[in-house]
């Protein structure tokens, strides 16, 4: 019996302990926060169509790109990978019954919810306009948002992170069938692993430091605000010590994805396997070590601005050593373009322009020609959208056969991504333009001369809009009416393929033994 | 109890064990922004924290760290009986538990005498009190959790002896923090000047 026909009430979901069944409650609360998001990133879109500002007050304004910020990253991007696909096939891939700690894996699910009430109750108590970042003084001092709701609800949200994480971290040591070696891992397990690492280590120095934003702003005594004998850079240090890492937590888990798709539609091995693997460790480890690059015209130290841009460089080089070698995996390969292996390679294409433009960044001089323009706009949402959305729809499709037992439309499913790849780029490209033309980020107006590059970038949100909606609707379509999805319908390697689709409530029905590494792919002649 | 993930009693300790550790390496990042803030801020402003040390009540502090050492050794002998399941357990449990509370006491009574001295504080010798205030605690915020728990766990018997041994870890976790934070603002400095 598969783990859906369990049980059918709404009390057998909300008390669950699968962590099947928790990765599909993730996924139904992230969607709906996509889409909250999404909402806001539109009227955004819609108000910079024309030179003045004349949709919304410019206060509204601010409020809207705040709530974007928040709910995307908190909401939706960070829990995306881990909490949903990890949640989903970490334990199946390393051939478990279940995660190490089943009811706090349901626990989090339900912090995570909480976390999203305040968000929601910040949202209507009338929004809030410090930008996603909470700089201090004007978050703990000046603004009239509701700050505090804001910050309580991120606060939360974190530690739903961190219990995953920490599922994820004991998952993967201890409950390893037997003879999967740590080098027979698959690469998304590899990648769930080092995401969960940064979690639990970076996401609490995050939930200090809001606290201590509510405790200046609460009691007007200040570790921040220069006024009250504190300093803003020790705020600016805390939170980007965090929220660098964080770029890496949405990241990883969507390189793993990319590493199981790629193999799996070129029917090849990936290539240089444990390369890979300590790329994934070198990424998270570094990513530790480059915030201040985030901080170069703040005033910060010039020689630690200097050491911030060589370790930011560094971060280059296992990115560039996991793209070379998903390429060089399709070298010779039998390629099928399937709607996963398009999200793929757009992500690999994509991720790789991202990459190379957070050079142009890391570059002292050059940043400070950039900084706060639409230029680092531009370049973190090919990351995080080009890279960690893209990966993250291509691996709802791959394993949506598994996670539903359906097959989706397979023209539909190209269809949106190629939707979704011609959509983002139009919105995105033109920003890398305006932000080098001088546009800055987060004003509701901009000068006449800039209008043609925005009203392409408000046309490509409304094709990208189209493109989300689309896998909303056929997959939906897919759950009542879709073919029923045979255990391995991508003849793909990895013990989620071994059992049934939908798999049974505790996963195998024997526990799988393992004789050989990941991506025993056989080239087809 | 559901134990469909785990083969062995010996795999389920092992998780367990593994998850604290991973909880504590949290916990240090936790309490991470305070102590760089602290060091930051004591860079910043050397004589506020100076003068504010001085404020401390120095045998208050000192007999609250005796308390609390000692609550670390009964939890210790705690662990090494955990097999037990004894009376001597509980005791023993209950003494760590009992000397947590008489911390957290002494320092209520702390508190409550440096009200009048805090009211009066300015500028950066307020940052020196919120730290103080922030760092001690969420200490004792810890502690008291930790006094709960233990407590909980003396008077249930379902698979005692994993729990004592990850409760013991968090126990020791939470006197260590009080070890940092005893010298960076009872002892530091204070007689050098």
């Amino acid at each position: 019996m598969s783990y859906l026909a369990e049980g059918f009430s709404l009390r057998s979901w909300l008390t669950t302990n699968d962590h099947k069944r928790i990765a599909v409650l993730y996924m139904v609360a992230i969607t709906a926060f996509f889409f909250v998001g999404g909402a806001a990133a539109t009227l955004i879109r819609l108000e910079l169509a024309t030179p003045a500002g004349d949709l919304v007050q410019p206060e509204t304004y601010n409020k809207l790109f705040t709530i974007h910020g928040v709910v995307m990253v908190w909401f939706f991007l960070i829990p995306s990978i881990p909490s949903v696909l990890g949640n989903f096939l970490v334990p199946l891939m390393v051939g478990a019954r279940d995660m190490a700690f089943p009811r706090l894996n349901l626990a989090s699910w339900y912090i995570y919810v909480l976390g999203g009430l305040f968000t929601v109750a910040t949202l209507i108590a009338g929004g809030v306009d410090t930008g996603w970042t909470f700089y201090t003084p004007y978050s703990t001092m000046f603004s009239n948002g509701n700050v505090l709701l804001a910050v309580a609800g991120v606060f939360i949200v974190g530690f739903s992170s961190i219990l995953t994480g920490l599922n994820i971290i004991v998952t993967v040591h201890r409950l390893r069938a037997p003879g999967l070696t740590w080098f027979r891992l698959p690469l998304f397990v590899w990648a769930n692993y080092a995401t969960s690492l940064i979690l639990i280590l970076a996401t609490p120095v995050l939930a200090m430091t809001l606290c201590l934003v509510a405790l200046e702003r609460v009691f007007h005594v200040g570790i921040f605000d220069p006024a009250l004998g504190g300093d803003p850079l020790l705020f600016q240090h805390l939170f980007w010590f965090y929220s660098h890492p964080a770029v890496y937590i949405m990241v990883l888990p969507a390189m793993g994805v990319a590493s199981e798709i790629i193999p799996c539609f070129a029917r090849r091995p990936v290539f240089g396997y444990r390369f890979m693997a300590y790329a994934i460790l070198a990424i998270a480890s570094i990513g530790f070590l480059v915030w201040g690059h985030h901080m170069f015209v703040s005033g910060q130290s010039l020689y630690a601005g200097l050491v911030f841009s060589m370790l930011s460089f560094l971060v280059a080089i296992p990115s560039a050593i996991k793209v070379f070698n998903w390429t060089a995996t399709l070298y010779k390969g039998s390629i099928t373009f399937a709607a996963p292996m398009l999200y793929a390679l757009g992500f690999v294409g994509l991720f790789t322009i991202g990459g190379m433009t957070g050079l142009f960044l890391a570059a002292t001089a050059v940043d400070v020609h950039l900084t706060d323009t639409y230029f680092v706009i531009a370049h973190f949402h090919y990351i995080m959208v080009g890279g960690s959305v893209m990966c993250y729809l291509g691996g709802i499709h791959f394993w949506w056969p598994k996670i539903s037992g359906r097959m989706y439309p397979e023209m539909w499913g190209r269809a949106a991504a190629l939707l979704i790849f011609f959509g983002f780029n139009l919105t995105f490209f033109p920003q890398y333009l305006l932000g080098w033309l001088g546009m800055p980020r987060r004003y509701h107006a901009y000068p006449p001369e800039l209008q043609l590059l925005n009203v392409f970038s408000s046309a490509g949100a409304v094709v990208l809009a189209l493109g989300y909606l689309l896998p909303l609707g056929y997959l939906g379509w897919s759950l009542l009416y879709g073919k029923k999805a045979p255990p391995n319908p991508w003849q793909a390697t990895g013990l989620e393929w071994q059992t049934a689709s939908p798999p049974p409530k505790h996963n195998f029905e024997h526990e799988p033994v393992v004789h050989q590494g990941p991506y025993a792919y056989d080239p087809v002649r | 109890m559901p134990t469909t993930q785990f083969d062995s009693i010996l795999e389920r300790r092992e998780a367990a064990m593994l998850g604290m550790w991973l909880f504590l390496a949290t916990e240090v990042l936790f309490f991470g922004p305070l102590f760089f803030g602290y060091f930051h801020s004591r860079l910043a402003s050397h004589d506020a924290f100076v003068a504010g040390s001085h404020h401390m009540h120095f045998w208050l502090g000192t007999i609250n760290t005796a308390v609390l050492l000692t609550s670390s050794f009964t939890m210790a002998l705690a662990v090494q009986v955990a097999q037990d399941r004894g009376r001597f357990l509980r005791l023993l449990l209950l003494a760590s538990a009992a000397l947590g509370i008489a911390f957290l006491c002494i320092k209520g009574y702390e508190y409550a005498s440096e009200i009048p001295e805090v009211a009066r504080a300015e500028g950066p010798e307020q940052v020196f009190y919120l730290l103080y205030f922030a760092m001690t605690g969420l200490h004792a915020i810890h502690l008291t959790i930790g006094a709960v728990l233990v407590i909980w766990t003396a008077f249930i018997s379902a698979r005692r002896a994993i729990r004592v041994e990850v409760l013991g870890l968090y126990w020791h976790f939470v006197d260590a923090v009080w070890l940092f934070l005893y010298p960076m603002f009872y002892l530091l400095e204070r007689y050098s000047a």
